[in-house]
C-alpha cells in the first residue's frame, strides 16, 4: 500500500521511458498506514491509475500461493517482454499465512529476455540498412527494440528521459511526436491481453446470472459457488487474473444479465474499472463488496446474494 | 571506477567525447563543467562506450546530455539520481558512472539518497552543481543559499543552509571535493581523479547561474568566486601510465596520493599546509570556511582504500547483464528441494 504510493513516481517513468521492472504489493488495509497486519484487495484502483498522465500498467492477480510462484517467474518475462512495469497484487491472506499447497511447478517457458540488442545484432541491423531507434517500432507490435550499458558498440547508446523523446530518444515537444509515442504505448499494453493470465471460467448452460472474483476472495467464492449449486441455483463464475482484460471477459458481461462483482475493499474497485471498461454493460454490474481486514467469508457473501438469487 | 591500466590505448578525436549543443544560458557555468567532463575523459583516452551518464532533474541534470553523447545515460527524478546509477552500475561493474545533480536536487530532495550511496560507497563521479537557486523553475532559493540572501521575486531567504561537502564527510565519504566552475583546470583534474577513484566521490562545484542568482554579493556568483576562492593546493591528475619527474616539484612542497589503479593525485602546496587524508582536518577546514564564507576549493578528504560497493558483494568483472538465460535460472532440482522442505 504505502510502499506503492511511494514508487508511483518512479512507475510512470519506467511506464514512459519503457523500463522492465516488477512490483510486488501484498496488499493490507489502508488508506494510509490502515491496518497493517490486515487484508485487503484494495490498492486495486490505485494500482490501475498509478502515476499522472495517462498510463496502463499490467496488473497480475494471484489467487493461491502456488499462482504467487507462478506468476513470479511470468511477471518477469511479461515485464521484460513488454518492457514495462508489472504490478502483481497479493495480499496479506496469501502472504502472511501458513498453507497448505500443491508442490510448486517447475516453469514450463524458457526465460524471455524480450527484444534487447547486443553488439553484433546492432552490427547485423546497420549491414541490413536498418536504422535502429529505441522508440522505433520495426515490428509494428509497439514493442521496440532495447540495448543497455555495457553494450560496446558505438551505435548503441541512447539518453533516457522522463522527458519526450522522438523515436531516437532525442528530446523532442514535437505535439505530432508526443501523440504517436503515448498511442504506440497503450497499443503496447493492450496487446498483452492475449499474453497475461486469462481468467479462469465455471460455466454451466443457459445461466444468467455470474460471479466476478479475483485473489484470495477466490477461496469464498468457490464455496459459494457449489453451495448455490447444491441448493439447485445456476451461478456462473469468472476468476479475473490480470489486467489488460481478456476477451472472455467481455464475453462473460454479455452473456450474463446480472454479474455479482465480490471483492475486500469499500468502493468494489475491480466493479469500477469493468463498468468505465464496457459502459455497455455497466448497468449489470453488482457490487458485493466490504473491507474490515479480514477476508470475505462465503456466508457474508451469500447473505448479500439472498436478495439477488 | 576505472581500471585505467588495462584499457587499450585507442586513439579518439575529443569529438568523439562531445554531446549535443547545450540549451542552458550562456556563460552558465554547468557549460563549463560540461566541457571539462569532455576534456577529463578524452585526455584519459578512456572509450566514450566504457561511461554512463546518470542525473536528476534540473538545469544541472539537463547538462547530461551535452558531453560524452556516444554513452548511455538516464536523466530520471528530481534527487532520485543515486538510485539509477546504483541500479545500472550494478549490472556491469566495468562500466564507469558519472552522476551529474544540482543544489536542489542533492540538497533538498536528494539528501538521503546522496547519503546513502555514500555510505555504500558505490563507484560513481557525483558532480553537484550547486548555483544556490532552483535554476529550471526561475530562481527559488535551493537548500545551499545562504541566509539572507536577497533575490528578485523571491525576498530573503530565512534559512541557514546545508553544506554538501559538509554532508558528503559526514556519511563517511571517501572522497570529497570542492571546486568552481572559473577555475576548470581544477575542476578537470578533480573529474580525472574521481574518474580513478574506486568508489563515491563527491564533487560539489559552485556553477554560477547567470540568470538568477549572479549578484556579485551572492556566495555562489562568479565574481564572489573569483575573489574569494582559497585553493588548499595546485592540483594534479598523473595517469597511471605517465611518470613523475621528482625534480618538477620542490621537496616538502608536494603531497601524493596513489590511487589503486596507479594513478596519483598530486597536491601541491600553496598558502597552507593540507593533508587530504586527515579527515578531522578536513571537517576543522570546512568549518572554518563555513563560518568565515570562504570559498575553500581542491581534495579536502580522500581515502582511496575503503571498500566499496562492489568488494562488499564480491562481485567481478563479469557483467550481470550479458549472464545467458540458461544460467539465471537454478535448476529443476532446486525446486524439488525446496519443495521436499516443506513437507
Amino acid at each position: 500500500g504505502p510502499g506503492l504510493c511511494l514508487m508511483s513516481e518512479f512507475l510512470g517513468l519506467a511506464y514512459f521511458a519503457e523500463v522492465p521492472v516488477v512490483v510486488w504489493d501484498v496488499q493490507r488495509v489502508g488508506p494510509s498506514t490502515g491496518l497493517p497486519t490486515r487484508t485487503s484487495q484494495g490498492d486495486l484502483a490505485f494500482a490501475h491509475s498509478l502515476s499522472h498522465g495517462d498510463t496502463d500498467f499490467i496488473i497480475l492477480l494471484p489467487a493461491s500461493v502456488n499462482e504467487c510462484f507462478e506468476f513470479g517467474w511470468k511477471a518477469l518475462d511479461l515485464a521484460e517482454k513488454y518492457q514495462t512495469p508489472v504490478i502483481v497484487l497479493s495480499d496479506l491472506e496469501l502472504g502472511m499465512n501458513d498453507w497448505v499447497s500443491k508442490d510448486f511447478e517447475y516453469p514450463d517457458k524458457k526465460i524471455d529476455r524480450g527484444k534487447v540488442l547486443w553488439e553484433k545484432d546492432i552490427e547485423e541491423l546497420i549491414s541490413k540498412g536498418v536504422k535502429w531507434g529505441r522508440y522505433l517500432d520495426i515490428d509494428g507490435d509497439g514493442i521496440t527494440y532495447r540495448t543497455v550499458p555495457g553494450n560496446l558498440h558505438p551505435e548503441s547508446s541512447y539518453f533516457a528521459r522522463g522527458t519526450g523523446h522522438d523515436e531516437f530518444a532525442h528530446y523532442s515537444e514535437n505535439p505530432e511526436g508526443w501523440r504517436k509515442n503515448l498511442d504506440r504505448l497503450k497499443t503496447k499494453i493492450n496487446n498483452a491481453a492475449i499474453d497475461v493470465p486469462g481468467p479462469i471460467q465455471n460455466l454451466t448452460d443457459n445461466c444468467s446470472k455470474g460471479i466476478i472474483s479475483y485473489g484470495s476472495s477466490d477461496m469464498a467464492v468457490a464455496e459459494v459457488v457449489e453451495l448455490l449449486r447444491d441448493k439447485g441455483k445456476k451461478i456462473d463464475y469468472m476468476r479475473i487474473r490480470a489486467l489488460p482484460f481478456n476477451n472472455s471477459v467481455k464475453d462473460f458481461l454479455k452473456n450474463h444479465e446480472n454479474i455479482f462483482i465480490i471483492e475486500a475493499n469499500r468502493d468494489g474497485q475491480m466493479k469500477n474499472i469493468l463498468s468505465a471498461e464496457f459502459p455497455r454493460y455497466a448497468q449489470k454490474l453488482i457490487s458485493v463488496a466490504k473491507i474490515n481486514g479480514l477476508s470475505l467469508s462465503a456466508e457474508w457473501i451469500l447473505g448479500e446474494l439472498a436478495n439477488h438469487i | 571506477m576505472a581500471n585505467l591500466k588495462y584499457k587499450k590505448r585507442q586513439k579518439y578525436t575529443r569529438k568523439e567525447y562531445l554531446g549535443s549543443p547545450s540549451t542552458l544560458c550562456k556563460g552558465c557555468g554547468h557549460n563549463s563543467i560540461s566541457n571539462m567532463i569532455i576534456t577529463a575523459c578524452y585526455e584519459l583516452e578512456i572509450p566514450p562506450e566504457k561511461f554512463v551518464k546518470f542525473s536528476g532533474i534540473g538545469c544541472s541534470s539537463k547538462s547530461a546530455a551535452y558531453f560524452l553523447g556516444r554513452s548511455f545515460g538516464f536523466n530520471g527524478l528530481h534527487g532520485r539520481m543515486p538510485s539509477l546509477a546504483e541500479g545500472a552500475l550494478f549490472a556491469d561493474t566495468n562500466l564507469i558512472g558519472i552522476g551529474v545533480s544540482g543544489d536542489g536536487d542533492t540538497a533538498n530532495i536528494g539528501l538521503s539518497q546522496f547519503k546513502h550511496i555514500i555510505r555504500r560507497n558505490v563507484p560513481l563521479v557525483y558532480i553537484v552543481e550547486n548555483n544556490g537557486v532552483y535554476g529550471l523553475t526561475k530562481g527559488q532559493f535551493s537548500a545551499t543559499a545562504e541566509k539572507g540572501l536577497k533575490l528578485k521575486r523571491q525576498g530573503k531567504n530565512p534559512y541557514l543552509p546545508v553544506d554538501i561537502a559538509m554532508e558528503a564527510i559526514a556519511a563517511n565519504a571517501s572522497f570529497v571535493a570542492r571546486s568552481f566552475a572559473g577555475d576548470p583546470k581544477q575542476v578537470k583534474e578533480l573529474i580525472k581523479a574521481a574518474i580513478s577513484h574506486e568508489g563515491t566521490a563527491v564533487i560539489d562545484i559552485i556553477s554560477p547561474c547567470v540568470t538568477f542568482n549572479n549578484q556579485d554579493y551572492s556566495l555562489h556568483s562568479y565574481s564572489w568566486g573569483k575573489g574569494h576562492e582559497s585553493p588548499l593546493h595546485e592540483l594534479e591528475f598523473i595517469p597511471p601510465r605517465d611518470e613523475i619527474t621528482i625534480e618538477d616539484f620542490e621537496r616538502g612542497m608536494v603531497k601524493e596520493v596513489t590511487m589503486h589503479d596507479g594513478s596519483v593525485i598530486v597536491l601541491k602546496k600553496l598558502e597552507r599546509e593540507y593533508d587530504p587524508t586527515n579527515r578531522t582536518e578536513a571537517i576543522r577546514v570546512l568549518e572554518e570556511a563555513i563560518r568565515k564564507n570562504w570559498l575553500i576549493t581542491g581534495l579536502l578528504y580522500v581515502d582511496p582504500n575503503t571498500p566499496n560497493f562492489y568488494k562488499m558483494f564480491s562481485m567481478g568483472k563479469k557483467p550481470f547483464n550479458r549472464v545467458p538465460s540458461e544460467k539465471l535460472r537454478p535448476r529443476r532440482a532446486s525446486l524439488d528441494k525446496i519443495n521436499q522442505s516443506f513437507r
